[in-house]
């Protein structure tokens, strides 16, 4: 079982080897936004030390870390998960003795770690140098970090399931997995920090699961957060990595029912 | 359910919801807040066993519903009603434990990795299927061998040709021994050496581990080559199971000689030529004949050429091959005899053989009205 899944991993991995060259210009997107940010927040800044519960030098690691995170929990589940469902070719994966949706998360999983070692970690070190980023001293934070990045990850990669699964059911699904793309990166916080939405806003943002993929990471790794804070950012993932599985369970077993594969 | 029995449906219906556009602006507009369905009926109730052992061929005009059956019978599509099992298992129910009994192999869709070497593909393989190291070596030896996979191993599935990739394919669903085998047009597109090539490695593989093999085709001859059972489906309903020989004695189109000549010619002339030839003779143009000969009959077609041939002006001669789709087009033409459904191999009362006979009842006079609107 888990020697098939580190395959499935490891061949993903190969295979997104051997596409390389198109992350290249990828940093370099990347590292446009930071830059695009980075001015902006420090024009809105303009001086003040603090703003929404946040310095401006911690800002400027929050853009930095935020963008670097999303490199690694970023992927087209939704889109691959809604064609093959489409065009049919979930055919030769469901006459495998293996669940389905596990498998493309593995798949997934190979491209994160791709990214994360060929995009995320020397587009790190890039931003690091360009940029006044200050990256925590305490291994402590490193480890909950990266604990959480897996976490934003699996809660990612759900939602991403489950709008490719809801496309199955809508006539064009385009509109809406854009849709989703803008929502998440807007409501995670990745453009605006949760802190800088109005309190009303805040609230709403709080109860639903985006926030969990960028905002709770991120503050913990500029050193907004701290003991039972942290320990509570973690629960709120986890909850979120659970509570997601029900309605993917449902709209699988939904979706397996009215499949319609081309052909005869 | 007895042992011997390798697959059964009954009464098994596959129902699609295809959604339905209204036309024109305001239409469009109202499909926004309303969708209509239609109901398709893809597989309409059909009834039937497959014995351990038998290659059964399931044939049937293109949209007839085999694919969906399959699919059916391979756990991928959920029945709308009807019972099916294969192997002791409810495949859309019991899927993952089940799959790992069959093998799948779609001619039209590839199951490998496209980007990486076959071999790798086949690693993979055998950990999804948690096979053994050292019966994954064998069993790939062999299969190697049997399939003169050799040098293609090494090089990535979007390099090789599709006469390669079906022959790597179908190692792929081997590589776990399934003891059912389902095959979707495993020779669709393939020339004649790799159909060939095919069709007795499948008969070895048959005849060697008793594997049973349910395939779906439109290619006649790979029936004659492989299947003692045929299954012929049209509308999602069964309109023959039995014998193959019973198939082609009752409603075999025969084989077309189409003669083309460089001036206009007269039939009656052809006809005195032949005359003691059990051909039938029809003009497509003032130019081009065709003689129909009946199924089964290789001295006519020798016979035939030796007497036209030293005719001044022939062209070109071709020999046409009948296809299912041919023989289904004679069934409804020449009317279906009752108990037609009922022949051959399920003699021994194991098919629900009325219920097919019932459904294809009623149907031959609509099939008659298409035929005269496209004549």
């Amino acid at each position: 079982m888990i020697a098939m899944y580190a395959e499935i991993i490891r061949i993903r991995f190969l295979t997104m080897l051997a596409y390389r060259v198109n992350y290249y210009s990828g940093i370099l997107i990347y590292a446009i936004n930071i830059g695009a940010y980075y001015f902006l927040w420090r024009a809105i800044y303009a001086g003040q030390e603090r703003l929404g519960g946040m310095t401006a030098a911690q800002m400027t690691t929050y853009v930095a870390v935020a963008w670097m995170a999303r490199a690694f929990y970023f992927n087209n589940l939704d889109r691959d998960i809604a064609t093959e469902i489409r065009d049919g070719s979930v055919a030769v994966q469901l006459i495998r003795p293996y669940s389905y949706l596990a498998v493309k998360m593995m798949q997934a999983l190979g491209e994160g770690l791709f990214r994360l070692v060929m995009f995320m970690a020397p587009g790190m070190v890039l931003v690091a140098l360009l940029f006044p980023v200050r990256l925590p001293a305490d291994p402590a934070v490193w480890g909950w970090f990266a604990l959480m990045l897996a976490l934003s990850f699996v809660i990612n990669s759900e939602i991403n399931m489950l709008t490719g699964l809801a496309v199955f059911f809508l006539e064009s699904g385009e509109g809406l997995m854009r849709m989703k793309r803008v929502v998440v990166d807007l409501l995670s916080g990745l453009m605006i920090p949760i802190g800088f939405f109005p309190a009303w806003a805040q609230g709403v943002l709080g109860a639903l699961p985006f926030q969990a993929i960028a905002y709770l990471p991120a503050t913990v790794f500029v050193g907004g957060r701290a003991g039972s804070d942290v320990y509570a950012a973690v629960g709120v993932q986890l909850f979120w990595c659970v509570a997601l599985l029900l309605p993917i369970a449902l709209m699988w077993r939904w979706a397996r029912r009215r499949l319609f594969v081309q052909g005869g | 359910m007895d042992q011997d029995v390798a697959i059964y449906a009954h009464e098994l219906r596959k129902e699609f919801r295809v959604p339905r556009n209204r036309e024109g602006l305001w239409g469009a507009l109202r499909d926004l807040f309303g969708r209509r369905h239609d109901r398709i009926e893809a597989v309409a109730g059909v009834s039937f066993q497959v014995r351990r052992g038998e290659i059964c061929g399931y044939i049937g005009e293109n949209g007839a519903g085999k694919s969906t059956t399959i699919k059916m019978l391979t756990g991928i599509l959920v029945p709308t009603s009807g019972e099916v099992v294969v192997n002791g298992f409810v495949p859309y129910r019991q899927r993952q434990a089940y799959v790992r009994t069959i093998g799948v192999v779609f001619g039209q869709r590839s199951q490998l990795w496209w980007d990486i070497g076959v071999i790798e593909s086949f690693r993979l393989l055998r950990k999804v299927y948690r096979v053994p190291e050292a019966d994954f070596r064998r069993r790939l030896d062999e299969l190697t061998e049997r399939l003169g996979l050799g040098e293609l191993l090494h090089r990535p599935v979007r390099k090789l040709s599709l006469g390669q990739r079906m022959r790597c394919e179908l190692a792929a669903a081997l590589l776990h021994r399934p003891s059912v085998l389902f095959l979707d047009e495993p020779t669709i597109g393939l020339d004649v050496v790799a159909k060939a090539e095919i069709r007795e490695f499948l008969l070895e593989m048959n005849r060697r581990d008793g594997t049973t093999i349910l395939l779906t085709t439109h290619d006649l001859q790979d029936i004659e080559a492989l299947c003692s059972r045929v299954i012929m489906l049209d509308g999602g309903r069964i309109i023959y199971d039995g014998g193959l020989d019973e198939l082609k004695a009752r409603w075999g189109a025969g084989r077309d000689v189409v003669i083309h000549f460089d001036r206009p010619v007269a039939l009656a002339e052809l006809r005195a030529l032949t005359a003691d030839v059990p051909a039938v003779w029809s003009a497509d143009d003032e130019r081009t004949v065709r003689a129909r000969l009946p199924a089964g009959d290789g001295a006519s077609v020798s016979e035939l050429l030796a007497r036209v041939a030293g005719r001044p002006g022939i062209r070109d001669i071709r020999i046409v091959e009948p296809n299912t789709d041919d023989i289904v087009r004679e069934i409804y033409r020449t009317g279906m005899p009752d108990g037609a459904a009922t022949g051959g191999a399920t003699a021994d009362g194991a098919s629900a053989g009325g219920a097919t006979a019932d459904g294809a009842a009623g149907e031959p006079d609509q099939r008659r009205e298409q035929e005269a609107v496209r004549a």
